[in-house]
């Protein structure tokens, strides 16, 4: 198991690895890619149990899907740094004939993605149908799903909600990115999500909070007290409070970095911020 | 001409429900899930018999869909039911993403398609969905005659890997087709050999196409009727054969001419054999209340309108 420093320096260079990405094609979402990084990082390096020999059955191993399926920047670089595929193939992003496409799809055959998103709304769905597949096949792992707090306000995240508790769907951890911004501004002012720990409780999920989700440490406890939580007969959720942009002083606490990239001098400040660590691809 | 006999009225969703009933048995990764219609969609057997493969999700057509994508992963293959409405146009995007963009092998089964559906009127009379699903990349889609075929498409679709759209239909109509016919997906079948015209049908007008080809050739045209239970991939060949000998088509089907197996039909001999062509079909119309017979009697899907519109097609022969 790598230490706190190594994980730390894991998620510097994920960001840095989100920056560069995003500025050679000029396009993707960086803002809230950044505020996941500590996220994906504590789930591939240090609490999932997972081969990186990918199979898409994915038998006797933990399952992640990504249901706000636009932060693939930080899904395809912690991916390629946890062994799934070349770190150099993150040069490839959002180019032509690349297997990492804008939004993550199995349609190129990218290595460590079980199904596509984007279009939101999806990925709770997915995520019960294999959770309720691992429990027929007596598999005892377990599936966990990210989702944006913006992306709650797709209705059919409330039938997947419904069904996970009502069906006892306890081997499902789903995180909810509550980083309160979505494209046209913060959730507040777009459709306010109200009382989301409430809501979760009130369909009858276990429900824990990180405060800090952009603190390594914080989300490692956080999703290990979760992993506890599961087989007791309720869908276990962790709302992830994070900071759209974080690592990045400019592109923090705002949604003007939902969907934009930065330009080369904004880059060259960001990466300043974030020295490299492992190596950049 | 070759004569075909009812063996007795049965509805399609039946066969559905049969079929699926001996996967079940047969088949330990079949997967069932509904949305509330587990009566309509003749689900009960599976779901009395293998409980733990059944899923009830409520009426949540959306997470039924996502979530038998899901469920692929592990190996199951999933087979969801609900009526045609709501297994296509409602959850559009759903099926896009999850099901078809991922490649998943997931089986949309789709009852109550069309006006046959009846009283219960537009809202639930889908005219629209073979164009939708046939429009999607990687989707095969299905529209069964009678509650033989739609059996064994049922058992068929099980062994074959990738998503797939079964379609059938809710009143008892003719049971035509051997209750041992081997299905096989993408070949059409041709019922009767003719001269004169071919009757391209599929669903519930294969029968109508039947009863029509015996009343023209008392008429003295010679008709040669394909029933087309698969729409996508299509059998563009057994088409082009049989129109090059006949020089004219009529297609039928209980769907919109815009977006049905009528325009697959259109394109195939635009680009091979360009041929007269007849569409029986709705007119870009919604359905409405009614008993299913007169329903298809008003829209112009039965016998009468393919035999109008044969005499209309061969006419135009060059």
């Amino acid at each position: 198991m790598p230490n706190t420093a190594q994980l730390e320096d894991f998620v510097t260079q994920v960001r840095r690895d989100i920056l560069r990405q995003v500025h050679k094609v000029n396009s993707g979402h960086p803002g809230g890619s950044l505020g996941c990084a500590e996220f994906f990082t504590a789930l591939y390096q240090e609490v999932m149990d997972y081969s990186t020999d990918f199979t898409m059955d994915g038998k006797n191993e933990d399952l992640f899907f990504l249901s706000n399926g636009h932060i693939s920047p930080v899904f395809y670089s912690v991916l390629a740094r946890s062994g799934f595929f070349p770190v150099e193939e993150l040069n490839t992003f959002r180019l032509l004939d690349s297997r990492l496409q804008g939004h993550p799809t199995t349609h190129e055959g990218l290595p460590g993605v079980r199904i596509a998103s984007g279009s939101l709304g999806q990925g709770m769905s997915a995520a019960i149908g294999a959770a309720e597949t691992k429990k027929l096949n007596k598999d005892t792992h377990l599936v966990y799903s990210l989702h944006g707090d913006g992306e709650l306000q797709e209705g059919q995240n409330w039938e997947a909600i419904m069904y996970a508790a009502g069906n006892k769907v306890d081997n499902l951890i789903s995180s909810v990115d509550v980083n309160g911004q979505q494209i046209d501004g913060s959730t507040d002012n777009v459709l306010p999500l109200g009382k989301l720990r409430e809501k979760f409780e009130a369909f009858g999920w276990d429900v824990l909070d990180v405060k800090d989700g952009n603190d390594i440490t914080q989300v490692i406890e956080g999703l290990k007290e979760a992993k506890s939580r599961t087989g007791k007969g309720k869908p276990v959720c962790i709302l992830l409070h994070t900071v759209m942009g974080n690592g990045v002083d400019f592109m923090m606490h705002t949604h003007a970095w939902h969907g934009k990239a930065p330009n080369d001098e904004q880059l060259e400040t960001a990466l300043a911020q974030n020295p490299e660590t492992l190596g950049d691809y | 001409m070759k004569k075909y006999t009812d063996s007795g009225k049965k509805d399609t969703r039946s066969g559905f429900g049969a079929g699926l009933e001996e996967l079940g048995k047969k088949n330990e990764n079949v997967v069932a899930l509904c949305a509330d219609l587990t009566g309509s969609l003749k689900m009960d057997a599976f779901k009395e018999n293998h409980p733990e493969r059944f899923f009830q999700v409520g009426i949540a057509e959306a997470n039924m869909i996502s979530m038998a994508a899901g469920m692929t992963i592990g190996g199951k293959i999933p087979f969801t039911g609900t009526f045609a409405n709501f297994s296509t146009g409602r959850v559009y995007d759903q099926i896009r993403q999850s099901v078809a963009y991922s490649g998943k092998n997931v089986k949309i089964c789709a009852s109550h398609a069309g006006v046959t559906l009846g009283e219960d009127g537009a809202t639930h009379q889908i005219l629209e969905d073979l164009g939708l699903m046939k429009m999607l990349p990687g989707m095969t889609v299905i529209n069964t005659c009678d509650y033989n075929q739609t059996k064994a498409a049922t058992l068929a679709i099980a062994d074959y890997d990738g998503p797939v759209y079964l379609r059938f239909g809710r009143p008892k109509v003719a049971n035509f087709t051997p209750e041992d016919q081997k299905f096989e997906i993408g070949k059409a079948v041709q019922l009767t050999e003719g001269t004169d015209v071919t009757i391209v049908a599929t669903g519930h007008l294969v029968w109508e196409a039947l009863q029509a080809a015996e009343q023209l050739e008392e008429a003295g045209i010679s008709a040669e009727v394909i029933n087309i239970h698969t729409i996508k991939p299509l059998d563009d060949e057994a088409i082009l054969k049989s129109v090059k000998k006949t020089g004219c088509v009529v297609t039928a089907e209980e769907h919109n001419y815009l977006g049905g197996l009528g325009e697959s039909v259109a394109r195939v001999l635009a680009e091979n054999h360009p041929t007269p062509q007849e569409f029986v079909a709705t007119q870009d119309t919604f359905g409405e209340s009614g008993t299913p017979a007169q329903l298809m009697e008003k829209y112009g899907l039965n016998a009468d309108a393919i035999i109008k519109a044969t005499k209309k097609v061969v006419k135009r022969k060059l």
